[in-house]
């Protein structure tokens, strides 16, 4: 069981990436993950304002204070599109991870 | 402003439900809306608290502080509602068929008023947080400023009208109806809390077993919109829920009903080797 874990986080800091929040918008709003392998996804919120980073299909929902960041474990991931937006503000944050 | 007032309703109609079923509950006990009122306030005003420190909630536990935080709240609240029922079924027997009796009862193990009255605390703290968070947010950035705030005091007071609307929607109930509907909708609350628990620590990497989507329903009805959020509350509806989500639903709702009949069929007067006067 450790060892499992231990492996899988191996897995996931080789696939890092980051996504930033500026002006209540993603950028990258399309981020490409590789399918089937644990990630690690850290969300750096540059406004000075918090935002709700929230994504039914990936499974967060974490309120990030301006000025500072989240990191999160993805699951391995299906080939798809997953959705994510920035709840407070989701007439512009909106996003999409595209595992593939 | 109008979508300030659809975002913090959204925030807010989960608390509303919680306080009307709540107070349903506790129609009839005296005393029992000073005790709602308190959990309210007492509510608020955490969440002020968690929203003036969200910065430092958020880094602890290497960064899972958050989601460590929501899932002690609802595991809590889970407690409390499987205590409350319990308690109720133990009482089963003095309960008579109409409601001033079932409000003597309940009045008389102030305990699980002191529980329901937690419950509508812990609700009041989560949803409170964030829509403290969201209106300190907006009044910071002074982006598009009061227009917004009153947007957000809107939403609140739609959020209120929930809870008046759950209490006489309840109320309208007969009486003896009313006893069983609400044991009904507490269990089902309990077990739509104890998913949310559940999620939020796959989220925080605590538990990582059986992640994958059970289904995705959010085509026919997404728990986002106003009556996914009301389903999502009262029998914790997910549109996209994880298969541990689901194994902690019905893991939970076996449990409540087994242990609500188990203390059922034992009178709790009768204890045991009681003495014979
Ligand atoms: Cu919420």
């Amino acid at each position: 069981m450790a060892s499992v874990m231990g492996i899988s986080a191996a897995a996931a800091a080789e696939n890092a990436f980051t996504l930033t929040i500026k002006d209540h918008r993603f950028e990258p709003a399309e981020l490409r993950v590789p399918a089937n392998q644990p990630a690690t996804l850290t969300v750096k919120n540059l406004d000075a304002t918090p935002e709700e980073f929230e994504s039914k299909s990936l499974r967060i929902e974490k309120v990030i204070p301006g000025n500072s960041e989240a990191t999160f474990t993805l699951r391995p991931l299906k080939a798809g599109r997953y959705k994510f937006e920035g709840e407070f503000h989701d007439n512009t944050a909106k996003g999409e991870v595209i595992a593939e | 402003m109008l979508g300030a007032l659809i975002i913090v309703f959204r925030e807010a109609i989960e608390a509303g439900l919680i306080i009307g079923i709540v107070l349903a509950v506790t129609r009839g006990v005296a005393g029992s809306r000073g005790f709602v009122a308190a959990g309210v306030g007492v509510g608020a005003l955490g969440a002020i608290v968690v929203a003036a420190f969200a910065d430092r909630l958020s880094q602890a536990f290497a960064g899972s502080g958050q989601e460590l935080f929501n899932a002690s709240i609802l595991a809590i609240a889970v407690v409390m509602l499987v205590w409350h029922n319990i308690w109720m079924a133990q009482h089963g027997r003095e309960l008579a068929q109409n409601l001033s009796d079932v409000g003597r009862a309940v009045a008389r193990g102030d305990e699980t008023l002191f529980a329901l009255t937690a419950v509508v605390g812990l609700a009041v703290l989560r949803e409170g947080a964030e829509v403290a968070l969201f209106l300190y947010g907006i009044l910071a950035s002074g982006e598009s400023g009061w227009d917004v705030f009153a947007g957000g005091l809107a939403g609140l007071a739609l959020g209120a009208l929930t809870s008046v609307a759950t209490f006489y929607g309840l109320v309208a109930i007969p009486p003896r109806r009313l006893f069983a509907v609400t044991t009904w909708l507490i269990t089902l609350l309990a077990a739509g809390l104890a998913a949310q628990c559940v999620a939020f620590l796959q989220q925080a990497g605590f538990v990582t077993a059986l992640s994958d989507t059970a289904w995705d329903s959010s085509w026919i009805l997404s728990d986002k919109s106003i009556v996914g959020r009301v389903l999502h509350t009262l029998i914790g509806y997910a549109d996209q829920p994880s298969a541990m989500q689901v194994a902690v639903y019905l893991a939970t709702l076996v449990v409540i009903v087994a242990a609500t009949k188990f203390f059922a069929a034992r009178p709790p007067s009768a204890s045991v080797g009681a003495p014979a006067e």
